[in-house]
């Protein structure tokens, strides 16, 4: 029997995440109410950022592996996933403050703080009962904060889509996980996987199987469950929709990989061109070319930069099922590389957006028009998070995209899978468009006349900065992440 | 040190950004000591280096250790030639850009970060690094276009980055699927290069690659972008366009495609060398036809560049290395034609209509344009004694004994490539009809005379190309012992002579 003690230990940075925000929520609600707004926003999120630098660096040395009865599993893989996970939520709180769209800052904060506490748990179940519960806390989160803006009829309408689409898909990966455990008798992962060992497809499992894909394909934005991303993306607050589109996606991609590879293990099917077998990954291939051709296509179309990050957000998810569906160590580790990176750069690419839209109330394309003169800094940040998010190299996006389509080629015999890598990259190319039709406008047009110089608080400039050297870092030198993540990876793959 | 041809241009880039607003004179002559700088480089690299199969290795560090990817910059005579090429059009680029007045600071950080990737893919031996660098280049291509090109500028920068993206996504699908079927862990060259791939992989895999960076180097029918983009571009653009970004492609073609899919490109040799001969024939008789001046250059380059390919496509010694020196002359002689076609002529007359140029005797008001461009025009029509026809006649002689048929199509192309030569350079320079600009107004408005920056500019290109007309053996003497090397084991055992 493992002690309290042991269960503290493991999940303590998850719960100095909590205290973090039960802190937030005691002290601006019940101290500082009436204090000024500065002094507020000042004190709640230095608190969360204290919570957040601690929980980062309990987690520095690798984390003590260990697991609470299979329901909770730390490894040096997930305290990395981890690790990522706190710093986007930094940055989205950082980010926070260039923003005035709430009164209620504390609640703000604390929702936050819950949501990521969510995606953590997230990273650590390896139990289907403590996945579906951690995916709620999740996603309960995130759809409060997407409602934030109360002055907005846009934030509540937006909000009402994702959670009625949210409880429906939540409906639909609980039916699948209970098929599941009807027909295993087993939550816990490797169990589930021990039990369908060595049995064909049966339809019962079949069924388990599609209800959570559709419930795990809703969370990370997969075409045909997408339809309610681009307004949530459009409603929400610049920086919550950052956090969806980053740590939120972080988290789905990597349970995803959780659930398929090892829960279904050895009910992997094939994708493979010309040799097709009922399995997971020819479902995820469907999902993937779908999110590909519709992600950027519909981008195209685009004329309001959140709605087309948000569609390129839906593309950029096609590009990690590939990862997926590699079912390789190798896999894992481009899933992650890309996921995390990609969170990286599409915080950076909302908090360019969140500036521009406070400053001309809007954030249509022809709002960028002549961003280079009014403000060179904003103008290099989106220059170069929209280069990464195209794969232009030597950024981060471009050895994610590398990374996963070499794993993608590598999974499956004989280059089976290549032809998901050939519509990735044909629709990799589309989407060089409507990036460059953005820079565009920030280069290449005239700002309008009386458009004056755009000028950004410290705060925002820092972490533009520290943004966009990250995401050429990352992707000059990958091994900085590379040479943790692969041997943390190997150890995983040595203990099951 | 050769690899601080590289790192200089990129770090000139930054010198350049990093200058105070306004600093116009300043960030040109940061960039031409940068650009000036490379060029010393590889001039003191190539007068010390001894030719021969060895592939000097110049740096070699793992890069990203669980893919076995390297960062490994490496020269043999063939990278030299190019190498030399780039550091020329970089120099010569900047002096033709000496009156660019607009947003001189960007223009100069563009053009020198487009430098810095062109330098990059010449000197790298591992696949991964190469296409990294093939990549960089795209974004400066777009911006120097959309930003400070003319016509129909936003369109054919547009064009151009889609092409190029396109390109190097088909590349990066046959480097992909090339990396996992060997096994061998490495995107190296050379390790990549020993593996002999199944003729059933080449089949498929050379084509796709071979085509993706062709692509680039205005193969016919991907050439499209070509006449758009040189047209759209501004004059140094449009020069470093013609004079080294086409043979980015040619390169990673002959570099990669042809290395590692030696058999493949027996399979395809037929077909490739049929669109490059289409190529020569189709680009000079559109050339023929055009009635903007830097059309007919742009068409022009289409045409002369079909050599380059069909040359490659001989997979035999003679024209493998009539490739290489094609692309050496054609990078001079295009970034001639293109600094008097659109520096001298376009920026002064602020026209490039055949039919209104021919009446402002241009001959007579500006001479240098006129010399240059007749020594331009002999050389590209490949006039003895000029780098074109040498070049073009080491092509032929080794299609010869490749396609004898498909060499006597590149032969008519020759001819109509006099034919529209001669007939631009007559209604440019020495036409004949009735004056559209009188005596008087000439008087009154006489044309801005030839700066220094562009005598200069164009008088090293003439000197070269007349150099390598005369003494070919300058470059072959590089470039033929190279193909002693290992990477080229594969394409011998197929009976490459």
């Amino acid at each position: 029997m493992m002690s309290y003690l042991e269960i503290l230990r493991l999940a303590a940075p998850e719960g100095i995440l909590v205290l973090a925000a039960l802190a937030v929520l005691g002290v601006d609600v019940g101290v500082t109410r009436t204090e000024p707004r500065a002094s507020r926003l000042f004190i709640t999120n230095a608190l969360a950022l204290f919570g957040c630098v601690v929980a980062f660096i309990w987690m520095l040395p690798g984390g003590h592996p260990g697991s609470v009865g299979g329901l909770f599993t730390v490894t040096p893989l997930t305290q990395l996933v981890k690790q990522a996970l706190v710093v986007l939520s930094i940055l989205t709180l950082l980010l926070s403050v260039e923003t005035s769209f709430s009164e209620h800052l504390g609640e703000y904060v604390a929702l936050v703080l819950l949501a990521t506490v969510g995606m953590m748990l997230v990273v650590s179940a390896e139990d289907t009962l403590m996945i579906f519960v951690a995916l709620e806390l999740t996603s309960l989160s995130l759809y409060t904060l997407t409602a934030f803006n109360k002055s907005d009829p846009q934030s509540a309408e937006a909000a009402l889509k994702y959670f009625l689409f949210g409880s429906v898909a939540a409906a639909f990966a609980l039916f699948g996980l209970s098929l599941l455990y009807g027909a295993t008798g087993a939550t816990a992962l490797p169990a589930i996987a021990a039990k369908l060992k060595g049995h064909a497809l049966s339809p019962m499992v079949a069924v388990a199987l599609v209800m959570i894909v559709i419930g795990f394909g809703f969370k990370v934005a997969a075409v045909p469950f997408h339809l309610w991303a681009p307004d949530a993306y459009q409603g929400a607050p610049v920086p919550v929709a950052a956090l969806i589109a980053s740590g939120s996606k972080v988290a789905g991609f990597f349970i995803l990989a959780k659930v398929m590879m090892l829960g279904f293990a050895g009910l992997e099917g094939s994708g493979s061109w010309g040799r097709y077998a009922p399995g997971w990954i020819p479902l995820l291939a469907v999902l993937a070319v779908a999110s590909m051709l519709l992600g950027n296509l519909a981008a195209l179309a685009q004329t309001n930069v959140k709605r087309l990050l948000a569609y390129s957000a839906i593309a950029h998810g096609g590009y990690v099922l590939l990862g997926v569906m590699a079912n390789t160590p190798q896999g894992v580790a481009a899933v992650v590389y890309y996921a995390m990176t990609y969170g990286l750069t599409v915080i950076g690419a909302f908090g360019v957006v969140a500036v521009v839209e406070a400053r001309t109330g809007s954030c249509r394309i022809a709002d960028f028009a002549g961003l280079g003169k009014r403000s060179p800094l904003l103008a290099g940040a989106l220059l170069i998070f929209l280069l990464s998010l195209a794969g232009i190299p030597p950024l981060a996006g471009f050895f994610g995209k590398f990374y996963v389509f070499a794993a993608a080629a590598n999974g499956a015999k004989e280059l089976g899978l290549l032809w998901t890598v050939v519509v990735a990259l044909a629709m990799s190319t589309v989407s060089l468009y409507y990036y460059l039709k953005v820079l565009k406008q920030v280069y290449v047009v005239a700002a309008p006349d009386g458009a004056g110089e755009i000028n950004i608080s410290l705060v925002t400039r820092v972490v533009l900065v520290v943004m966009a050297v990250g995401v050429v870092l990352l992707g000059a030198l990958p091994d900085l992440i590379l040479g943790r993540l692969v041997p943390a990876l190997a150890g995983v793959v040595a203990g099951h | 040190m050769l690899a601080w041809t590289i790192y200089l241009s990129f770090l000139g880039a930054l010198g350049v950004l990093l200058l105070p607003a306004g600093a116009v004179r300043a960030a040109r002559i940061t960039a031409l000591l940068s650009a000036g700088s490379g060029l010393a480089l590889a001039l003191g690299y190539a007068l010390q280096f001894k030719p021969g199969p060895e592939i000097h290795t110049l740096v070699q560090v793992p890069w990203v250790r669980s893919l076995g990817i390297e960062y490994h910059l490496a020269v043999d005579g063939i990278s030299l030639t190019l190498v030399l090429l780039t550091g020329i059009s970089a120099v010569v680029g900047v002096l033709f850009s000496w009156n660019v007045e607009k947003r001189a600071k960007e223009f100069f950080a563009l053009y020198l970060t487009l430098i810095g990737a062109v330098y990059g893919v010449f000197l790298s031996f591992d696949l991964f690094l190469l296409f990294v660098f093939y990549e960089i280049a795209i974004v400066p291509k777009y911006f120097l276009i959309a930003i400070w090109g003319s016509t129909r500028r936003e369109y054919g920068a547009m064009k151009l980055a889609l092409y190029s993206f396109l390109g190097s996504a088909l590349v990066l699908i046959g480097l992909i699927g090339a990396y996992v079927v060997s096994g061998a862990h490495t995107t190296n060259l050379l390790g990549l290069a020993t593996h002999a791939f199944s003729p059933e992989f080449q089949r498929w895999a050379f084509p796709v690659v071979f085509i993706g960076f062709a692509i680039l180097a205005g193969l016919w029918p991907f050439h499209t972008w070509a006449p758009t983009g040189h047209v759209a571009a501004p004059t140094p653009a449009s020069m470093l366009l013609a004079g080294v970004i086409m043979k980015l492609g040619a390169y990673g073609a002959f570099r990669v495609a042809i290395i590692l899919f030696p058999a493949g490109a027996q399979m395809w040799q037929g077909t490739i060398g049929l669109l490059a001969a289409i190529g020569i024939v189709y680009g000079a008789s559109v050339a023929l036809v055009q009635k903007d001046f830097k059309f007919v250059i742009g068409y022009s380059s289409v045409s002369h560049m079909g050599f380059v390919m069909l040359g490659l496509m001989t997979l035999n010694a003679k024209g493998l290395s009539g490739a290489v020196l094609q692309m050496f002359s054609h990078g001079i002689i295009a970034s001639l034609l293109f600094g008097v076609v659109g520096r001298m002529i376009y920026d002064r007359t602020h026209t490039r209509e055949l039919t209104l140029l021919e009446g402002m005797r241009l001959s007579k008001t500006m001479p240098f344009a006129a010399v240059t461009f007749v020594v331009a025009a002999f050389a590209s029509m490949g006039l003895p004694g000029f780098s074109g026809f040498v070049a073009e006649l080491q092509v032929l002689a080794g299609a010869w004994a490749a396609f004898p048929k498909l060499t006597l199509l590149a032969g008519v192309g020759v001819v109509i490539g006099v034919a529209f030569t001669l007939r631009a350079m007559q209604m440019a320079f020495f036409g004949e009809g009735a004056a559209t600009v009188s005596e008087a107004e000439s008087a009154a408005h006489p044309l801005e005379p030839i700066t220094v920056p562009e005598r200069m500019g164009a008088v090293v290109l003439m000197g070269l190309a007349v150099l390598i007309g005369l003494w070919p053996r300058l470059l072959l003497d590089w470039i033929i012992p190279s193909f002693d090397s290992p990477l080229f084991a594969a394409l011998k055992k197929g009976g490459f002579h």
